[in-house]
C-alpha cells in the first residue's frame, strides 16, 4: 500500500476524489449508482480511454498529439471504402485495417517530427488541419450509413434486465478498451522499449548519450497513438452506427485534459495507464452527475476546467508524504 | 626467435590522434592526441573549458570530431562512433552533468544499461533491483532503490551515476568530475573502487579539479590547456603546484589570508534551530569578514544556508541583520535585505539552462538594469554582463549563447556573477568552487577577498578544509547540525583542522 502510494501519488489522489464525488452523487441522485447508469458510463467512455492510452505513450515520450481524434475519423472513412473494396470484411479484418491505417497516420507525425526536427505540437496541429481538410474535401461532408452490418450492429457482450425492466449491457468497445489498457500497460511498464520511452521523455539528452534511437522512440510513441486512434475510430461506430466526418473533431482536448488529470506530465517521463483510466472516468462521472442533477450542459466544460485546475494546483500535495512522515 | 603472439602486450585501451572539434567560433579541441593503457588509471586535467568533457563526448560518439581524427579502441580503429557502438566496445561514462532520469527510480537509473537495446525484452523489476543493489554494494553505499531519483540530493544522485557506470562490464570507464559533490568518505570509497577496477584490468580516465585526488589515484596525467595538449606526465614526483602551473601556465601562491575583521557586526545568529537539520546555532559575521564554515556533507551546512536565505524557516532562535530582527518569509525577502546565496547545486537551483549566458547573469538584477518605464535597458544589461564576465574570467563564445553550452566550471562562474551583480551586503557561498579549476578558484577567492575589503560580510561554506583554511578569517566546524568548534587559521595547522573534520 505504502509503496503504491509512493509510486503513484496522483493516481491514489484521483481515486480518492473519484470515490468522494461518486458518493456525493449517489446521495444526491438515486439514478447515479445504478447498474444501468454505470454500464452506460463505461460504454460511452470506452473510446475516450482507448484514445487516452495512445496519447499517454506520446506524453510519456515527451511529445504531444493533437491529431488523434481527426485521425480516427480519417480511419473510419478509409475503412468504409476498404471494406467495400474487399466485399465486406469481418471483425478480424476490421481491427487489422483500422490499426494499420491509424499506425500509418501516426508514423506520418513521427516522420515529420524526427526528419525536420519540428516540435510535436506544431506538427500535430498541422496534421490535424491537413487530415481534417482532406477528409472534408474528399467526403464533401457526407455521412455514411451503408456500413457493413457486422460493423454497425452493436456487439453486446453481457446484458441484464433490472427489476424496473430496463436493460443494463456492456458492448464490445469496453472489452477493446480493457485490451488496449492491458497492451499499453505491458508496453510501458513491462518492456525495455517502454522504459526507454520514459527515459527519453524524462531526459532526451541523457537517453541520446545512452544510445537510445530518437527516431525509433518517436515512431513507437506516435505509431502507438495512431494505432489506438484507428481502433477507437473502429469502435466509435458501435455507439453512433454511422460515420460522420466531423463527429470526432474537438474530442482531442477533452481526452488530453483527462490524461493530464491522470498524472501524465506535459514534458515527458511520467504517466500511467491507471491514471489515464481514472482521469477519463473522473471527467465522465462529473459530467454524468451534473446531467443527472439537471445542470445545464453548458456548465460541463467549465466544471471540467475547474477540476483540472484543482488537480494541477494540488499536485504538489503528495499523499505518500503523510505515510512516510508517520512511519518515521 | 619469433615472438609468441599470446604473450604480446595487450593493446592500449584507447588511442586518439589529431582530435579537433570546433563549435561555431569556439575551438574546443585542437589536434589533441590522447592514449590510455589497458588497466591504467589516467587523469585528464585542465582548466574549465579546456576541452575535457568534449574529448569524452567524442570518444563516446555524442559529438563527431572534425575530419582527420584517428580513434582506436582496444586495438580496433573506428571511423565513426555512436553511443551504442561505444557501449558495445566496452566504454562506460559518468557524465559531468550525470545525464540521469529524474522521474525514474534509483534502481532503474543504476541498472539503466540493462534496459537498452533495440529489440524489446521483458523487464524484471526484481532483477533491476538486484543489479542496482550489487553495484551499490561495490561502493559500500546503501540507497533507497525505490526512491524517485529527482527527490535525492545532488550527492546521492552523483553516487547513482557512479553506480550506473559499474553495472556494465566496461573495460574503459570515463569519470568526469565524479567527486565534485561527494564527501570525503564517499570519495575514498570511489577511489578504492577505481583501484580495484584497475587491478582487474579496467582502464579509468579520471577528471577532477581536486589535484590531490588526481595525484593520489592516477599513474599518468594528460594536461589540456585551451583545447590543446600540453603534455602527458607521470604523477610520480609531480606536485600540486607544478600540475596547476601546467594547467594554467602561471603559478599560484598559497598562503593563509586570515586577518582580524575590523568592520561592524552585520549578521548575528542566536540559538537558531530547525528540527532534523541544525541545532542551536549562534555566531556573528562582521562587515569585511570572511567566515568559513566547514564540516562533512550532511552536517547541516546547506540547510542552515537555506534558512539564512529565507527558503526554510527556523523553528527557534533569531537572525539579526544590522541589529534588527529579521523575518524571512521567502528568498525574495532575503534578496531585498541584501542577502545573496550561491548554491551548491547549480544545475537545479542556479541557472536557467536553455537561456543565454547574458540573461542568466542579470537574472537577479532585472530591476536595477531597467530604464525608464521599467523596460530593460540594453546598455545597462550589457555593461553589467561584460563587467562580471570579465571579473570572473568566464570563458565564453558569445554572451548570447545558451548557458548549457558552457563547460561545467564556467557555468559555476556565471552563477557567481549573477549574485555578485546584486551587490549584496551578506554573501552566502555554498561550496562555490565545486567543479571549478585551480586557476579559477584562485580567481574566485581573490574576488571574495576584494568583496570583503569593500565591506561585504561573507559566509564561505565548503567541505574542502584547505579552502576555508586559506581563505577565511575564522573557521566554524559544524557536525551533526551543531557548531562544535571555532578556529583561527593563523593559529592552527591545516593537518589538525583536516584531522578534526574528516575524523
Ligand atoms: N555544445 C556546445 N556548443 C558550443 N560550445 C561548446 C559546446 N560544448 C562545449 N563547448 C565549448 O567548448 C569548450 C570546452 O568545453 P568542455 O565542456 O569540454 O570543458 P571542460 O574541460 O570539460 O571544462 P570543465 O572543467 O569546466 O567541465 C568550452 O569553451 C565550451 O564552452
Ligand atoms: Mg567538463
Amino acid at each position: 500500500m505504502h509503496s503504491f502510494l509512493r509510486a503513484y501519488p496522483t493516481e491514489a489522489k484521483l481515486f480518492v476524489v473519484l470515490i468522494l464525488i461518486s458518493t456525493g452523487l449517489s446521495l444526491a441522485s438515486p439514478d447515479f449508482l445504478t447498474l444501468v447508469n454505470v454500464t452506460s458510463l463505461l460504454n460511452n467512455n470506452a473510446v475516450n480511454v482507448i484514445w487516452a492510452v495512445g496519447l499517454l505513450v506520446v506524453l510519456i515520450a515527451g511529445g504531444i498529439d493533437i491529431s488523434f481524434a481527426v485521425a480516427a475519423s480519417v480511419v473510419q472513412y478509409l475503412c468504409v471504402y476498404a471494406f467495400a473494396a474487399i466485399g465486406g470484411g469481418n471483425w478480424a479484418i476490421g481491427f487489422l485495417f483500422a490499426g494499420t491505417f491509424g499506425l500509418a497516420l501516426g508514423l506520418i507525425n513521427a516522420f515529420l517530427i524526427h526528419q525536420f526536427r519540428i516540435i510535436s505540437i506544431v506538427v500535430t496541429i498541422s496534421t490535424f488541419n491537413a487530415f481534417f481538410g482532406l477528409l472534408m474535401f474528399f467526403s464533401s461532408g457526407r455521412f455514411l450509413y451503408n456500413l457493413p452490418s457486422w460493423w454497425s450492429s452493436r456487439v453486446i457482450l453481457w446484458e441484464y434486465q433490472t427489476a424496473s425492466g430496463t436493460w443494463a449491457e456492456l458492448i464490445l468497445p469496453v472489452a477493446v478498451m480493457a485490451a488496449a489498457m492491458f497492451a499499453t500497460w505491458a508496453l510501458i511498464r513491462r518492456t525495455t522499449t517502454g522504459r526507454q520511452l520514459y527515459a527519453f521523455g524524462d531526459n532526451p539528452e541523457g537517453a541520446r548519450r545512452a544510445g537510445i534511437s530518437i527516431g525509433r522512440m518517436q515512431a513507437i510513441a506516435f505509431g502507438w497513438s495512431g494505432m489506438m486512434a484507428g481502433i477507437a475510430g473502429l469502435m466509435q461506430t458501435q455507439i453512433t452506427k454511422e460515420v460522420v466526418p466531423n463527429a470526432l473533431i474537438g474530442r482531442e482536448l477533452e481526452v488530453l485534459a483527462a490524461v493530464v488529470l491522470g498524472g501524465a506530465r506535459l514534458g515527458g517521463g511520467r504517466g500511467s495507464v491507471l491514471g489515464c483510466f481514472l482521469g477519463v472516468l473522473l471527467v465522465a462521472v462529473t459530467q454524468n452527475g451534473l446531467n443527472l442533477l439537471g445542470v445545464s450542459p453548458y456548465a460541463f466544460k467549465m466544471v471540467v476546467g475547474i477540476i483540472i485546475l484543482l488537480a494541477i494546483s494540488t499536485s504538489n500535495l503528495d499523499p505518500s508524504r503523510l505515510f512516510r512522515g508517520a512511519a518515521r | 626467435m619469433p615472438r609468441d603472439p599470446a604473450s604480446a602486450a595487450p593493446p592500449d585501451a584507447l588511442r586518439l590522434r589529431g582530435i579537433r572539434k570546433v563549435f561555431g567560433g569556439v575551438t574546443a579541441l585542437d589536434a589533441v592526441d590522447f592514449g590510455v593503457g589497458a588497466g591504467e588509471v589516467h587523469c585528464l586535467a585542465g582548466e574549465n573549458g579546456s576541452g575535457k568533457s568534449t574529448l569524452i563526448k567524442i570518444v563516446t560518439g555524442v559529438y563527431q570530431p572534425d575530419p582527420g581524427a584517428g580513434i582506436e579502441i582496444f586495438g580496433q580503429t573506428h571511423t565513426q562512433i555512436t553511443p551504442t557502438l561505444a557501449r558495445k566496445a566496452g566504454i562506460a561514462v559518468i557524465w559531468q552533468d550525470l545525464a540521469l532520469f529524474p522521474e525514474m527510480t534509483v534502481a532503474e537509473n543504476i541498472a539503466f544499461e540493462t534496459l537498452l537495446g533495440n529489440r524489446p525484452r521483458w523487464v524484471s523489476y526484481a532483477r533491476l533491483r538486484d543489479t542496482a543493489r550489487a553495484a551499490l554494494a561495490r561502493l559500500d553505499i546503501d540507497l533507497d532503490l525505490e526512491a524517485r531519483l529527482g527527490d535525492l540530493p545532488i550527492a546521492q544522485r552523483q553516487i547513482v551515476a557512479i553506480a550506473r557506470a559499474l553495472v556494465s562490464d566496461a573495460r574503459l570507464i570515463f569519470m568526469d568530475e565524479p567527486t565534485a559533490s561527494l564527501t570525503q568518505s564517499e570519495t575514498d570509497a570511489l577511489l578504492a573502487v577505481v583501484r580495484t577496477l584497475s587491478d582487474r584490468g579496467v582502464a579509468v580516465v579520471f577528471v577532477s579539479h581536486r589535484l590531490a585526488e588526481v595525484l593520489e589515484i592516477a599513474a599518468r596525467v594528460t594536461v589540456l590547456r585551451d583545447g590543446r595538449l600540453v603534455g602527458v606526465y607521470p604523477t610520480e614526483g609531480m606536485t600540486q603546484s607544478r600540475l596547476s602551473e601546467l594547467m594554467t601556465g602561471t603559478s599560484f601562491a598559497q598562503a593563509v589570508t586570515a586577518r582580524d575583521a575590523a568592520g561592524p557586526e552585520v549578521l548575528r545568529i542566536e540559538n537558531l534551530s530547525r528540527a532534523g537539520e541544525y541545532d542551536d546555532i549562534s555566531f556573528t559575521l562582521h562587515a569585511g569578514e570572511v567566515l568559513g564554515l566547514t564540516g562533512l556533507i550532511g552536517a547541516g551546512r546547506t540547510e542552515l544556508c537555506h534558512s539564512l536565505f529565507g527558503m526554510t524557516r527556523p523553528d527557534r532562535g533569531r537572525i539579526l541583520l544590522n541589529g534588527e530582527g529579521l523575518q524571512l518569509r521567502s528568498n525574495r525577502d532575503a534578496v531585498a535585505q541584501g542577502i545573496a546565496y550561491v548554491s551548491e547545486d547549480r544545475l537545479a537551483l542556479g541557472l536557467i539552462q536553455p537561456q543565454s549566458i547574458a540573461d542568466n547573469a542579470v537574472l537577479s538584477v532585472l530591476k536595477r538594469i531597467s530604464g525608464a518605464g521599467g523596460l530593460l535597458s540594453a546598455q545597462k544589461k550589457e555593461a553589467t554582463v561584460s563587467h562580471w564576465l570579465r571579473e570572473l574570467a568566464v570563458k565564453i563564445g558569445l554572451p548570447e549563447d545558451p548557458v548549457s553550452t558552457l563547460s561545467g566550471g564556467n557555468q559555476q562562474r556565471v552563477v557567481l556573477a549573477k549574485w555578485l551583480a546584486t551587490e549584496p551586503k551578506v554573501l552566502l557561498l555554498d561550496c562555490p568552487t565545486v567543479g571549478v579549476d585551480v586557476g579559477a578558484r584562485a580567481g574566485i577567492f581573490r574576488i571574495v577577498r576584494q568583496l570583503a575589503d569593500r565591506g561585504l560580510a561573507i559566509l564561505l561554506v565548503s567541505d574542502e578544509v584547505p579552502e576555508v583554511f586559506l581563505n577565511a578569517d575564522r573557521v566554524l566546524h559544524m557536525a551533526g547540525g551543531r557548531i562544535i568548534h571555532q578556529w583561527d587559521p593563523r593559529q592552527t595547522r591545516l593537518q589538525d583542522m583536516e584531522a578534526a573534520v574528516y575524523a
